[in-house]
């Protein structure tokens, strides 16, 4: 109130002192108004053009990147394709010198089989049936012209002779039959054998044919990498969100296993570290010891599966010669199996400390004690034990999913970059423009600020334009001020 | 590599280092007068439950003691027991047994003394509970708070009790406190005065033990 009372001219009459205030605030105005605007068009345009540079830098930097994230995506896709392909390779290759092995062995066997069934089928040849010689023999008897029992007697004796090769010559046939259906059921098996194996090559043939068509779609794809095609670039990225959601989820799942891990040693390492040691206000040491015996099991754990070569995190352990790499990964074993066993141990002392806590409560309480069921207490000391052994391992398993999580996470934060700067850069250009525009609009306001002098000035450049000699650069001014008016 | 990997068991050799020297910041430590004087002798049953509370809330790596209030108390001989426990919890439940039985022995012994000298028994508190270099001091007071001294003994001088809580426990109404209200009332004032004159951090007062048993001990 003091402050508003010392700018009064006339603290009585406070109107005429705001009146006055005004009058001398509009004179000061008018009197600085080409210098504010010429203030107010430089601010404006080193603005605009200062946000318009940092917006063009930022679009750059953006393209930047996503041609670098395109190159990373690209290599990465590449190395797993070509990773993919070799891979296949190997496979049909195993599979081809296999089958290429048995192919000798299945070719002599196709051979035998074809030679028994041909000698069979030989054997199955059909022997044809005696002439007829009754025939001629009965053209003779018929060409005899005179009758008498001769003919009959003849035609008898051929009838008995006729019959009796008749009979003996079925019995024959009928053998004969009977020999070669013997042959014929005796191919069935060679023939099911020649079926069975032509089936087996078929069956193999087909395997080779899918799989050769899956190495064509992985080379369809390298192809596609390596010609950098948006649709596999954009194939690509989803993919890597994909895989670092997956990863993320088994992560979390890993992470849900690591703290019943934390929580099983949490209270038995404070008996080997003091539960009365802290590092920071509410971080005890115990706390601290149980979380690094967790974190040493999943590096022994990543270290076991690079060694393995089921993960590629660390280079140096890929590119190690076999014997090294087979060192490296019995001494993860060995230290994990060791960190599994110290686990073990402490979910056992948990649960000795747990029970022995107990007991001192119901004493302090002077309640009775419990009865204990053997069975019933044994179950949760040796579910711990058998806890504290397992997860470790389990635990171990956690560097599929890291890795996995580590390359996705490139292209996925490489992406949100892209689109951050773009963002930004976006924001700024639409700054920029206002800016650019805003010189007016300020430079309006101020000049209503100032209405009445420059109505004044008007007024006094238009009588001055009635006298001669007044100039085009007056009219100018004229308009000028109208349209601020 | 190398050179992170030096870092990192230097820093993390460094944390260590400073978690051994910041140990007793965050201990507890208690130190409880029992008054033996008169008829509050027969109170000692309420005194066992409550440090029966105290030995089942104090954690490893704490420290407590137990002392009567005697005609003059300003003495180490008044202590029936104290331990700091042991920073592994096994030992440190061991140590909670036999504490709980040293009280036992005495609470069936006890004798009732012809003063109370309050006053004595909080100097030495404060004088063991400094010692202990403990992060939270208490003493916890089991008594009607009615200081009698006897004579020749002095107490009428300005004590320290430096960011020491005090609680006192069980506070019963005397007979003229039932008359006279307000001598009750004067004489809790005039101990949170003096106490907090001394620099006690808090001074609480506990009559429901039932329910409020929790108060003694303060947060960590």
């Amino acid at each position: 109130m003091t402050t508003w009372n010392s700018w009064l001219f006339w603290p009585n009459s406070v109107a005429l002192s705001v009146l006055a205030l005004a009058v001398l605030a509009m004179l000061f105005l008018y009197a600085a108004r080409k210098p504010m605007h010429g203030v107010i068009h430089s601010v404006c345009a080193l603005l605009s053009q200062s946000t318009r540079f940092i917006a063009r830098w930022l679009f750059l930097c953006a393209d930047n990147l996503k041609l670098r994230n395109q190159s990373v995506l690209l290599a990465h896709g590449q190395e797993n394709q070509v990773t993919v392909i070799e891979r296949e390779f190997e496979r049909v290759g195993n599979m081809v010198r296999k089958d290429m092995q048995e192919f000798p062995a299945l070719q002599r066997r196709m051979m035998e089989e074809a030679t028994r069934i041909e000698e069979d089928y030989r054997k199955c040849g059909e022997i044809p049936p005696p002439p007829p010689e009754w025939v001629s023999a009965l053209q003779s008897v018929a060409k005899i012209k005179t009758g008498g029992d001769i003919p009959r007697k003849l035609l008898e004796d051929i009838n008995k002779s006729i019959q009796k090769i008749h009979d003996q010559t079925v019995a024959e046939f009928r053998r004969s039959y009977e020999e070669r259906h013997k042959i014929l059921q005796a191919m069935q098996p060679s023939w099911r054998s020649l079926e069975k194996m032509a089936g087996e090559m078929d069956k193999k043939m087909l395997t080779l044919q899918t799989d050769a068509k899956q190495i064509d779609g992985h080379m369809g794809k390298l192809q596609d990498i390596k010609a950098k095609e948006n649709k596999t670039e954009h194939a690509l990225t989803v993919s890597g969100f994909v895989q670092l959601a997956i990863s993320s989820l088994v992560m979390v799942i890993a992470l849900g296993g690591a703290f019943i891990n934390y929580k099983l040693i949490a209270l038995p390492m404070s008996e080997m570290v003091g539960a009365s040691d802290y590092i920071t206000n509410s971080l005890k040491t115990s706390d601290v010891a149980a979380l690094v015996i967790i974190l040493m099991e999943a590096s022994m754990g990543l270290f076991l599966l690079e060694s393995l070569r089921i993960t590629q995190l660390f280079p140096r352990i890929a590119s190690m010669d076999d014997r090294m790499r087979q060192r490296l990964m019995y001494a993860s074993l060995i230290f994990l199996v060791i960190l599994a066993a110290i686990e073990s141990s402490l979910a056992l002392m948990r649960d000795i400390l747990v029970a022995d806590k107990v007991s001192l409560m119901r004493d302090l309480a002077s309640a009775a004690p419990a009865g204990s069921d053997g069975l019933l207490t044994s179950i949760p000391m040796i579910g711990q034990m058998i806890m504290g052994f397992v997860l470790p391992f389990a635990l171990a398993f956690v560097a599929i999913p890291l890795e996995s999580a580590v390359y996705s996470m490139r292209t996925v934060l490489g992406v949100f970059l892209v689109q951050a700067m773009r963002g930004l850069g976006f924001l700024l250009r639409f700054t920029g423009l206002l800016l650019k525009r805003l010189p007016k609009v300020l430079e309006l306001a101020y000049d209503v600020l100032i209405v009445i002098p420059l109505l004044i000035e008007r007024w006094v450049i238009g009588m001055r334009a009635g006298s001669p000699g007044a100039g085009n650069t007056e009219d100018k001014e004229i308009s000028k001020l109208r349209r601020a008016a | 590599m190398n050179k992170f990997l030096t870092l990192l068991i230097v820093s993390f050799g460094m944390i260590l280092v400073s978690a051994c020297g910041d140990s007793r910041i965050h201990s507890h430590a208690v130190y409880m007068l029992v008054d033996t004087s008169g008829t509050y002798a027969q109170e000692m049953n309420k005194a066992s439950k409550i440090v029966n509370y105290l030995l089942a809330t104090l954690n490893p790596g704490d420290s407590l003691a137990v002392a009567k209030v005697e005609t003059r108390s300003f003495t180490e001989k008044d202590i029936i027991a104290k331990v700091t426990f042991d920073k592994r919890p096994s030992q440190a439940t061991s140590q909670k047994r036999r504490f709980k039985n040293n009280i036992e022995v005495f609470a069936k012994h006890v004798k009732g003394s012809a003063y109370t000298d309050i006053t004595g028994g909080l100097i030495q508190g404060a004088e063991y509970l400094n010692e202990t270099k403990a992060g939270i001091k208490t003493i916890v007071v089991f008594s009607d708070m009615q200081q009698e001294l006897g004579k020749g003994t002095i107490r009428d001088f300005p004590i320290r009790l430096d960011g020491i809580r005090i609680v006192a426990l069980n506070v019963t109404k005397l007979g003229t406190d039932n008359a006279d209200p307000r001598r009750y009332l004067d004489r809790l004032a005039q101990w949170e005065a003096s106490v907090r004159k001394a620099g006690a951090t808090d001074w609480v007062v506990v009559n429901d033990l039932e329910n409020n048993i929790e108060s003694i001990l303060a947060t960590r």
